[in-house]
This record gives C-alpha cells, sequence and structure tokens, in this order.
C-alpha cells in the first residue's frame, strides 16, 4: 500500500528552503523543508531531527525524523499548539538561515558488508551508471560519511545518505521479486539495507549479515536516525560466518562518539 | 488459570492497546483495531486501564477456561452462546470451569473483542502482548491454545452491561487537516467529501480499500517525498484510490493523503464490514482541536454507559444454587446477578 516515489531534484540551482510548520491532527505538527526529496531539504531536516532530539522544545512529545520532515507529537493537555509552533517555526528558520552542517554524530556503526559477485549482483551495473569500476564504487560507498536519514516502511529499515550526485541513479522500472536480508541496496543518492527478505526497485551492490530487526534480541530495532554507517568491505564467506551469529549484529561494532 | 480456546473459527490474536513511541525506528503501534471496545471491556470489568483482549476477525469460537472469571464481550456484536443459552454482547459474562462460551459470526461490524478480567498474561514485547503478525510477533489463536490469565480480582461483581452507539455498520467519518490536505485543490477534497464510498472487501489491519467511481488526484502526487503517516490518514494510492490507513499501518509512506480520521470516528471506520456505505466529512483545525479527547476521556465516558443488568429468574438456569429464602442472602443477588 505504501510506495510512491523518492526522486530527488537534482536541478543544480534548487529553491530556496522554506519551512512549514503544518497541522497533524489534534496532537501532532509536521515541519516540511520540501515536497520532494531534494538534498539540501533532506540536510536540512537531517540537522533539524538531530536539534530537536539533543533539546526538545517544551512540550514536545514523540519527535520522528522522515526524509525532509520531523513528525513532533504534543499532548494538547499540557501544550496549546500555538506555543509549539512558534517554537519550531523560529527553529526550522534558524535551520535554513545559514549553511546546514551536519552534527557531529553520537553514535557509528561499522558493518561488515560483501560487495558484488553473488552479495551485490547489481554491482557491475551501478558503477557503469556511477562512471566508476565495480572496485572504485564499492569503495566510494566504505568512504562516504554516511547517516541514517530515515527509518522506516519495515521496523528498524533504514535509509542512509547521501551518497554524492554521481549516486544519483533511479530505481529500476521492474522491480527485483526478492532480494535477502542484510541486502544493500541503491537509488537517488541513498542506501537502504533490508531487514527481511523483500521485493525493491533499488540495486542490490552489497550484502550485510547485520539484522536491522531482530525481535527476540535486547535491542530489536539498533538503528537510530542520525547514526553514522560506515561500511567495510568483507569476503562473502565471512559474511556468510557472521549469518549465523545469535545477536544478529553481523559482526557490526557501535562506537558513542560523544 | 487459563482461558482454553477448543476451536477457532475467526481470525484471532491477542491485542492490547498496541506499543506506542517507536515510530522513529519504523515501527507502528498497532494493537487493537477497534480501541474503543477495549476501552469499553476495561469499563464494565471495572479495570483501571484497558487490558489485552482476544480480538476475534469476522467470528470467534469456543471457550472454556479453568477458574471462574468474568469476560467482557464488546466490538463487533457476534452470536454468542453459554452453554447453549443465548448470551449478550456489550457486557460481561462469567465463565466458570467445564462451562463452554461459543462465539460465532458477527451480525454487524468486523471485530469482536472477548476480555477476561483478570488480564491475559501471554509474553509481552516491547511492553504490549499484541499480535503483530506481518512483523512475526506473536501468532493466531489456534484450537488447544491455553493462554495463561491473571485471576480474576472480584468474579462475584454483578454482571454489567454498556450502551453503545452503533458503529459497526460504516457511516460518517470526520477528517482533521494533515500536512498534506493543501496538496489537493478545494475542488477535490469538496469532490471527496460528497462522494458515497463503500468499505472495500480488499483489507486488513493495515488498512482498507474505499471503492467509488471517483478518483483523487493531486498533481503534486509524483515524487513526493515520504514521510509519516498513521492510522486514520486517507492515502491515494497512484490510480487516485483511497485507502484508510488502520492499527498496523506502516510509518512511512510515499503516497498523498487528503486527510486523517479523527481518533474518535476510527472504531467505525475498523468496523465497517465489506460493502457498508462510508462518507467523510472534513472538520477545520479549530473543530479537531476543540473535539480532542484522550483515552482516559473515553474510559470516563464509558464508565458512565455501564450499568448493572437485573437477573430475570426466568432464565437463570443455577436458580436452585441461590438461597432465595432463609435470611441468608444480602437480598441483592438478584438485582445484581
Amino acid at each position: 500500500m505504501c510506495g510512491g516515489s523518492t526522486e530527488p531534484d537534482t536541478t543544480p540551482e534548487e529553491p530556496a528552503l522554506r519551512p512549514e510548520v503544518l497541522p497533524a491532527g489534534p496532537d501532532a505538527v509536521v515541519v516540511r523543508f520540501s515536497l520532494k526529496p531534494q538534498a539540501a531539504a533532506i540536510s536540512a531536516a537531517q540537522a533539524f531531527a538531530a536539534d530537536l532530539t539533543a533539546r526538545p522544545p517544551e512540550g514536545a512529545g514523540e519527535i520522528v525524523p522522515a526524509l525532509v520532515s520531523v513528525r513532533v507529537g504534543f499532548d494538547p493537555r499540557l501544550t496549546a499548539r500555538s506555543v509549539l509552533v512558534d517554537a519550531l517555526e523560529r527553529r526550522a528558520s534558524a535551520i535554513v538561515a545559514a549553511p546546514v552542517v551536519l552534527p557531529r554524530p553520537r553514535r557509528r556503526w561499522t558493518i561488515p558488508v560483501a560487495f558484488g559477485g553473488a552479495a551485490g549482483p547489481q554491482l557491475a551495473e551501478v558503477a557503469a551508471m556511477t562512471g566508476l569500476t565495480e572496485a572504485a564504487a564499492a569503495a566510494q560507498i566504505a568512504a562516504t560519511d554516511l547517516r541514517v536519514l530515515a527509518i522506516g516502511f519495515a521496523p528498524g529499515q533504514a535509509y542512509i545518505g547521501l551518497m554524492t550526485p554521481a549516486w544519483d541513479i533511479p530505481r529500476m522500472t521492474a522491480l527485483t521479486p526478492s532480494v535477502p536480508a542484510g541486502s544493500v541496496v541503491v537509488a537517488l543518492r541513498q542506501i537502504v539495507m533490508f531487514g527481511a527478505a523483500s521485493p525493491t526497485g533499488w540495486r542490490q551492490v552489497a550484502r550485510a549479515a547485520f539484522r536491522s530487526f531482530l525481535p527476540e534480541r535486547a535491542e530489536p530495532m539498533p538503528l537510530r536516525a542520525g547514526d553514522a554507517i560506515r561500511y567495510v568491505a568483507a569476503p562473502e564467506d565471512e559474511i556468510a560466518r557472521l549469518d549465523s551469529a545469535l545477536d544478529g549484529l553481523g559482526g557490526a561494532r557501535l562506537e558513542m562518539l560523544r | 488459570m487459563s482461558l482454553m480456546i477448543e476451536r477457532a473459527d475467526g481470525l484471532m490474536t491477542v491485542q492490547d492497546m498496541g506499543r506506542p513511541g517507536h515510530l522513529s525506528q519504523g515501527l507502528p503501534r498497532g494493537g487493537a483495531m477497534d480501541r474503543l471496545a477495549l476501552i469499553e471491556a476495561a469499563a464494565l470489568l471495572g479495570l483501571a486501564a484497558p487490558q489485552a483482549a482476544v480480538e476475534m476477525a469476522g467470528a470467534g469460537g469456543v471457550f472454556a477456561v479453568s477458574a471462574p472469571t468474568r469476560v467482557a464481550l464488546t466490538g463487533a456484536p457476534m452470536r454468542a452462546t453459554l452453554d447453549g443459552a443465548p448470551a449478550g454482547w456489550h457486557r460481561t459474562h462469567l465463565l466458570v470451569p467445564g462451562r463452554r462460551l461459543v462465539i460465532g459470526g458477527a451480525d454487524a461490524g468486523v471485530y469482536g473483542y472477548l476480555t477476561p478480567a483478570g488480564s491475559i498474561e501471554s509474553q509481552p514485547w516491547l511492553d504490549s502482548r499484541s499480535a503483530h503478525l506481518t512483523i512475526g510477533i506473536g501468532a493466531a489463536l489456534t484450537a488447544g491454545d491455553r493462554l495463561p490469565l491473571g485471576a480474576d480480582p472480584s468474579p462475584d461483581l454483578p454482571a454489567r452491561a454498556i450502551a453503545v452507539e452503533d458503529r459497526f455498520a460504516g457511516g460518517t467519518l470526520r477528517l482533521c487537516v494533515g500536512p498534506q490536505t493543501a496538496l489537493f485543490d478545494p475542488a477535490s477534497r469538496s469532490a471527496f467529501a460528497e462522494t458515497p464510498f463503500r468499505r472495500a472487501h480488499r483489507g486488513n489491519r493495515q488498512g482498507v480499500r474505499l471503492d467509488a467511481d471517483a478518483r483523487f488526484t493531486t498533481p503534486h502526487a509524483a515524487g513526493l517525498a515520504s514521510d509519516v503517516i498513521g492510522p486514520g490518514d486517507i492515502q491515494m494510492t497512484g490510480d487516485g484510490v483511497p485507502y484508510v490507513l488502520l492499527a498496523e499501518c506502516q510509518t512511512m509512506g510515499g503516497y498523498p493523503r487528503i486527510g486523517t480520521v479523527i481518533a474518535d470516528d476510527l472504531p467505525r471506520a475498523a468496523q465497517a464490514p465489506p460493502g457498508a456505505a462510508l462518507r467523510f466529512r472534513f472538520l477545520d483545525e479549530g473543530a479537531s482541536d476543540a473535539l480532542y479527547r484522550n483515552d482516559a476521556d473515553r474510559l470516563a465516558d464509558a464508565r458512565r454507559r455501564c450499568h448493572d443488568l437485573i437477573r430475570d429468574p426466568k432464565t437463570m438456569p443455577d436458580l436452585l444454587a441461590y438461597t432465595l429464602i432463609g435470611g441468608v442472602t444480602r437480598g441483592d443477588e438478584l438485582d445484581g446477578g
């Protein structure tokens, strides 16, 4: 039932961001930086969500980052909508008034992945589309300062980005009927790491033994929006070996940075 | 003690008020499709807060208990018998070992609820006992299952019934303004509010499709960034067919949403059976804010709608068990049942 598109606006002159604070029922508001997933709005929403999470406005409840927007819940019995809206308008305007600088991440995951081959059957195609060799494409993914942009569509499933504009590759017109759990797929300058086997229109370049959702684990959904992600290349047989680790973390390492 | 499932006819799962607070990790609240039915059960049973129930989609099954316990039957009215005698809906019953509660098909609505007074003590996950089958949490109940139950703190309390507004046959759903309502032009919004829909046969715990000849689109639909979605949102799929999102909808979606069914009307949306007529009425922001109620308000209201049942001796199968003469009774058992 869900879908729609996440085509980024690739025009070189993106319009100036104009954040809007919009109603979302009697107990929430949405702060939206753009309608389409243009890169500047994605960065602004990331910075804004990090700012709200670090210093929640008075009266704010659940804070939910999405790609270019942030949903902020509130209890109408405790907080007047107008007070929260004013605070959010002020803080969103401050975010877009200056060049967006992402805050230093609080946490960083280092996640082993096998690139190419059976673990990444479309790496060659993606490399051709980005004008790189397979090895260079894999190296770019591993070298990019990636962050979890948002989590959704399935529990724990992270949307990760942003790759450089060269990675603004469209989704496929036909779906791959099923990629296995842990598949790392790319499109639109973003990376998705599937928590479970899934159909997808994105291209699979790698596979991790990391399971972003495991109900019986102490932390069923370990990733948080804003987490830094660093992929490290590992041989396919190493990933196959890590698949059997009971914690489902696939050899991933979590560092607290501040 | 336990609740024994001797037969399962409908799709039955354990559901409570769900697991709020995990939207940022992609986990929807889930929980009962008709949350008001759990609130009404709590009011009937004198509970401080709603607790877990057996949610029965379409039909129930055959139930027995290993120790006396009161149960509340709420939500979609289903044909029920207790030891062969008709057992009314929207009320409590006392179940005792050796007697069978048989719950058949729904007379109206979709989701019926059986709530034991002593609480279902199945294993919680993230502080909720709600099954969420699409992500592998819990399982559908089948014949032979035994659900652990806490003891009913007061099985001797009189049977109670609750007055319930009919929310089981469709009707008008009120919509509040959402972040994407303005992406639809005023003509589309009026057309939407004027269109009679039918609840489609296609539907599940994630949402139901609405059937009509009309289609509702916005020029902004193409390329819209995904954002946070939730129960009550009316989402227009690519071909302009609306879906009402329900308890287990995903947390993010990229289809445009014309508005959101207010929380107080969501039970009516969830209980509309396939083919039921549904219409929509937009509220402006001030009106939906003014109508806001939380679950504590709803529970207080449900308590005001409860009353003790006066037992009719003609329908008391265990009449001989009562001491009717002799000054032993308090004299009020027949009033309280």
